[in-house]
């Protein structure tokens, strides 16, 4: 089974080439129905492969899988080949398994676009660059799914491409990215380069991982941040997030999908997938667990304010990444995964409902004009707040093993402050997600008449994925609970992957064997304070927003009176700290008005000097030319001139007269004869 | 002599290289004016047969053996060491055959888009070819020499005859650059002659010999810069790339097409296959510098181009930017950055001819090239829009497409010359993305509109034909590369070997040189 694990990418790439070439003509089902089927056998395929992947004995869970010769020259080969391991096979059954779930709901959510067949087409290829990305086997390939899946992000962020806004977030996405990229590529570089100066020319995760300890500390730490830089740009964290709220231009679905579930988890995967890089160097761990919990708390704190309902979702997502980078970052690589995987439950059913209630209200995004929709959106509104119990943490659902367990990674690790800016990011994302549930679902319709009469629940291809997920969201995380017999289920799972370095694999173990022999009252208590934030963000948006709890809130505990007393920070917030204007200004303005100097440069110094070089080229013919005419052929037609005039003179002898010539004879022989005769 | 020796059988590179001159010289003398219909049919005819003659070439192909192929060699002009002699390997190989495609692709880029003097603009087109396989396989300095200069007359008729609005300017600016260049490259070819010929006693313009027995380091440097002068131009390098711009702005489509595809590649084929064997010193010695300026382009070609607003100029700046990549391949002196180097000028033959001809079929429809005067013509023409965004992806390197694998090599390369090289080069690949996708947005998205009159249509079942191979190139080249990779590796490793050892001569050459010039100081310090 496992050697047909090529056809796991292949079967959407075959829908998005069938629609791309002939869905305009196939009618909308068979479009949908082509993109929804290879994504279900894509599924089951991954599924039976988990199956084959467990019955192997641990040590034998590691298994390439060529598929042909991509880029050779002399000894330097790249093969096109999937690598079949916990970590891919997991990450394979989310992609897929969330993926089939979007790609029914979406169905239903664009049934109304004229471009069906292209979205349909252009989501089958994000699938198959994103499955690309994780099965490759070595660097090449991954940088491939890399670049892909940006581009297809690309093309379905700007979707909607008659809307100017679309076609900038997608460009924006694409270049922000590629900065990002920028860092990778040459992380690569240095990769293949330092192993090859060692013999070794081969890019495949297994002779790189086998081959590190080789290595030179210092340029192992360089290739690591290097690789990082470009998780920053694709996982969206700071400084390079501003492409991920923009990309909410993209269909709601799309968002789910690539914006969430997905592609911007890739960086959390290559981190992961990279571990014997990391554990190497600490210094950099320490850079990316820092990176992402501040990333987490600036996010947050952004989506404290934001009204367009699929914002908040958005800058959640970043602060949920930044999670994810403290766990991998402090080297718990487990903790880090099982977030990602979780998060893709709840942050994508958290999207695909708020794609249900934009569908319900016409389009309508902002939450203020929203409300009450419980009333008429049964549906999604229990899975919604399902997806929002989750991602505030609040036991037994998913969300919060996953954040728990990084929480006690950081802290049982010693990493204090990490441990109490993930707490109080913690507090503040239940904070944000209830008020938007309260916004949302609760209290009385805002929306103006028109829009109010057209709410209704969306159809069942729409709400049936939404409760898979919801079910998901409750018990994904079951196999990361640490109180069963022998401990986390993941853990177990992953360890063989996730362990490579020596180092990090001691690390592990250890931490594995803490957890699992002293679950200790301290765990207990630290689990107390964190679900403690939660349920208090939770009360505190209630008061704040939830009609029945609103009138026992204090007099000052009102949205108003909040942004009227701390109007600077909320102003601050509410323009995301202005972030935005700041590159406008430094960076891409000042680019633009280069890019203009050196046009006026090349237009006016560069061929100015050649334009002038023909000018002074023709300026001096034309002085030859004058001169030729008045000096040297002056100088011929006056030398003829002086002839004529001298001739002209001398003709008066040549009259031509006989009697003229008889008397000057005459004359000269008078005076000779006078001569002789007087001589 | 231990140079490839005339081998029997068909002449299969003089054949390639007169059959489309005879097409030319047929057309002119055998149809009439009026016949539009026919003249076009067959100037397609012989740019097909050309071109599959042209298959001959990979299917004998032997891709172990670095040395040339298909030789034919006979003496010209023996008094002064002038032979008529052609080859082909792995590195001209790929060229050549980008040139048979490409005019085929040129003759039906020009089907409709050309009703005046039809039968000289046809006739133009196959010596152009004639002339641009000449410089490829010519292996004898003076022969190379005439076809290279021989390519600038029928250019510039097409530019001058067939072009747009200051089509005299751009003709009169092309000619003039390249001619000037071209007299310098002269002096150094007749400089290396007499210096040969004096340190070997054998005066011969064969650059097989040529390579064999190199000259004094000192004497090299002049005779480079010479060549430099020659090559550079046809580049184009900065700062000797204003013509370009005017010369694809001015051109007619198909001009612009094989201006990009075909002449450019002549500039950076010279200095591969003249300046690195020939004068190994000078080109290791002027690498930096020649790296500095290819990477300087890049940069600044990549920034001209951002701030343009006509299509094809645009296009044309971006050319200075892409054939940086190429030079830098070649100056780095490593087989990843030449064989990045290689195939970039395939990529950029394939990419930029493609892109012309998209740019030609729209102007063709709307009479302008303004950016501005285009929006969202995705949704009227999404066919065009798909190719169109195809070869923008490979222009900027999308992987699965050939411009990664080029870009790829060359970094590779410039990486393991120098970090500090690839650092502004993957800029240059980020400014690349940068102003293809902004193009795309500006034409192809927002809200369908643009300044002429009349609905415009998509592409048409010919137009579609002739951009059809290109994508497909596109393709094959992005996923399989092996072939091509697999011709040029023999001949490009073997370069590399020539570059090395006979740099080492080269040194000889000058200790012989001091050595001679101290011998008799010498002796006469001991008398």
């Amino acid at each position: 089974m496992i050697q047909l694990v090529w056809l796991i990418p292949l079967l959407p790439l075959i829908g998005a080439i069938i629609n791309g070439v002939a869905g305009s003509r196939m009618g909308k089902k068979a479009v949908g129905l082509v993109a929804c089927l290879s994504m279900a056998a894509a599924f089951l395929i991954s599924v039976s492969i988990f199956f084959s992947l467990i019955a192997l004995p641990e040590e034998a869970r590691s298994i390439e899988v060529g598929v042909f010769n991509w880029i050779t020259s002399g000894s330097f080969q790249i093969d096109i080949s999937f690598l079949v391991d916990p970590l891919s096979t997991l990450m394979i059954l989310v992609v897929t398994g969330v993926g089939f779930l979007i790609h029914v709901y979406s169905a239903g959510y664009m049934h109304h676009d004229k471009s069906y067949w292209r979205y349909f087409s252009y989501l089958n290829l994000f699938v198959f660059f994103m499955l690309m990305l994780v099965l490759g086997s070595n660097y090449l390939v991954m940088f491939l799914g890399w670049e892909g899946v940006g581009l297809c992000s690309y093309l379905l962020i700007g979707f909607w491409y008659e809307k100017k806004s679309a076609s900038d977030a997608g460009k924006k996405a694409f270049v922000v990215n590629r900065i990002g990229d920028f860092g990778f590529i040459l992380g690569l570089f240095l990769l293949f380069w330092t192993l090859s100066s060692h013999g070794i020319h081969s890019l495949s995760y297994k002779t790189v991982f086998a081959s590190v300890h080789e290595l030179d500390p210092k340029v192992v730490t360089a290739i690591a941040a290097l690789l990082f830089v470009g998780a920053i740009g694709k996982s969206a964290q700071f400084p390079l997030y501003v492409w991920l709220p923009d990309a909410m231009e993209g269909p709601t679905p799309v968002s789910a999908l690539i914006h969430a579930a997905t592609m911007v988890t890739a960086g959390v995967y290559m981190v992961a997938r990279n571990n014997a890089l990391y554990s190497m160097a600490p210094e950099v761990g320490q850079v990316v667990a820092s990176i992402g919990i501040f990333t987490a708390l600036f996010a947050a704190s952004i989506g404290l304010v934001q009204d367009d309902i699929k914002k908040v979702l958005a800058y959640s997502t970043v602060s949920q990444l930044g999670y994810m980078f403290a766990a991998v970052g402090l080297g718990a690589y487990v903790a880090g995964v099982f977030h990602l995987m979780t998060h893709a439950f709840f942050k994508g059913l958290l999207f695909l409902g708020s794609g249900s209630v934009i569908h319900a209200m016409s389009g309508e995004q902002d939450m203020k004009k929203m409300g009450g929709l419980h009333r008429h959106l049964k549906t999604t509104s229990i899975t919604f707040t399902i997806g929002a119990l989750a991602i505030a943490g609040i036991p037994p659902l998913s969300g919060f093993w996953s954040k728990d367990e990084i929480l006690w990674e950081a802290f049982s690790k010693g990493h204090l402050v990490i441990w109490a800016v993930g707490l109080l990011t913690a507090f503040m994302t239940a904070f944000y997600m209830f008020r938007q549930v309260f916004l949302t679902f609760s209290g009385e319709c805002r929306a103006d008449e028109h829009t109010k009469h057209h709410i209704h629940e969306s159809p069942a291809i729409m709400t049936v994925p939404l409760m898979i997920l919801a079910f998901l969201a409750i018990v994904g995380g079951v196999v990361g609970i640490p109180f069963f017999e022998g401990g986390s289920k993941l853990h177990h799972f992953l360890s063989p992957v996730l362990s490579h370095g020596s180092h990090a694999a001691a690390a592990v173990e250890g931490a594995g064997e803490a957890v699992a022999e002293a679950h200790s009252s301290l765990e207990f208590i630290l689990m107390g304070v964190s679900v403690g934030a939660g349920v208090l963000g939770i009360f505190l948006a209630g008061l704040m927003y939830f009609p029945p709890l609103k009138s026992f809130a204090p007099s000052f505990w009102t949205a108003e009176n909040m942004a009227g007393t701390f109007s600077p920070l909320h102003k601050l917030l509410y323009n995301k700290y202005y972030v935005d204007e700041i590159y406008d200004a430094v960076i891409v303005n000042p680019i633009k008005r280069l890019c203009g100097w050196c046009l006026s440069f090349d237009l006016g110094v560069i061929d100015g000097i050649v334009n002038s070089a023909a000018w002074i080229t023709r300026f001096i013919s034309w002085v030859s030319h004058k001169f030729d005419i008045y000096v040297v052929d002056g100088l011929v037609n006056s030398m003829a001139t002086l002839v004529n005039f001298n001739s002209s003179i001398w003709r008066r002898m040549q009259t031509g007269y006989l009697q003229n010539y008889a008397f000057i004879f005459v004359l000269g022989v008078l005076i000779v004869l006078v001569r002789v005769l007087l001589g | 002599m231990t140079g490839p020796e005339i081998t029997g059988g068909f002449p299969i590179l003089s054949t390639l290289i007169f059959f489309p001159a005879l097409g030319a010289l047929f057309i002119i003398f055998f149809l009439k004016k009026e016949w539009d219909v026919l003249i076009r049919w067959v100037a397609l005819g012989v740019a097909s047969v050309e071109f599959l003659l042209s298959l001959y070439l990979p299917f004998t192909f032997d891709a172990n053996d670095p040395g040339l192929q298909w030789v034919e060699k006979t003496i010209w002009i023996k008094r002064f060491g002038i032979s008529y002699y052609l080859g082909v390997d792995g590195i001209s190989l790929l060229l050549v055959l980008l040139t048979t495609l490409i005019t085929v692709i040129c003759v039906l880029a020009s089907w409709t888009d050309i009703k005046e003097k039809l039968k000289g603009y046809m006739a133009l087109f196959l010596l152009t070819e004639t002339f641009s396989l000449g410089v490829f396989m010519a292996m004898d300095m003076f022969l190379f020499y005439i076809f290279w200069e021989a390519v600038l007359i029928p250019m510039v008729f097409i530019i001058g005859i067939w072009g747009g609005q200051r089509k005299l300017y751009s003709a009169i600016k092309f000619f003039i650059f390249t001619f000037v260049g071209s007299l310098f490259m002269l002096l150094g070819v007749l400089a290396l002659y007499y210096y040969h010929g004096k340190l070997t006693g054998t005066y011969t313009f064969d650059s097989v010999v040529l390579s064999q027995s190199i000259i004094a380091p000192a004497i090299q440097f002049w005779i480079f810069v010479a060549f430099f002068l020659g090559f550079a131009v046809k580049v184009p390098m900065f700062p000797f790339h204003t013509w370009l711009p005017d010369a694809h702005t001015d051109a007619p489509t198909a001009g612009s097409i094989v201006l990009a595809a075909v002449l450019l590649k002549l500039g950076t084929y010279g200095f591969i296959r003249f300046s690195l064997p020939l004068l190994p010193n000078a080109s290791i010695q002027l690498g930096p510098f020649m790296a500095g300026i290819s990477i300087f382009a890049i940069i600044y070609g990549a920034l001209c181009t951002i701030a343009q607003k006509d299509i094809k100029k645009l296009i044309a700046y971006s050319s200075v930017s892409h054939m940086g990549f190429v030079m830098l391949g070649i100056f780095v002196f490593n087989v990843e950055g030449l064989k990045g180097g290689v195939l970039q000028m395939v990529n950029h033959g394939i990419s930029t001819g493609a892109l012309f001809l998209l740019v030609g079929m729209i102007y063709e429809r709307a009479h302008t090239r303004m950016i501005g005067d285009y929006t969202g013509l995705f949704k009227q023409l999404p066919v065009y829009g798909v190719f169109f965004l195809i070869i923008a992806l490979s222009s900027m390197g999308m992987p699965l497409t050939n411009g990664f694998i080029g870009e790829l090599f060359v970094l590779l390369g410039a990486f393991k010359a120098n970090i500090f090289y690839a650092i502004p080069v993957v800029i240059g690949v980020l400014l690349g993305a940068v102003y293809l996708l902004w193009l795309f947005q500006r034409i192809f998205l927002g809200n369908y509109y643009y300044g002429g009159k009349g609905p415009l249509l998509d592409l048409g079942f010919r137009e579609i034909i002739v951009a059809l191979p290109l994508i497909i190139l596109v393709f094959w080249i992005g996923i399989f590369p092996k072939p091509f990779l697999m011709a040029m590796d023999a001949s490009l490793n073997n370069l590399i070997k020539q570059v090395e050892t006979n740099y080492r001569k080269g040194s000889d050459a000058s200790a012989n040189v001091t050595a001679r010039l101290q011998a008799p100081s010498a002796e006469r310090a001991g008398q």
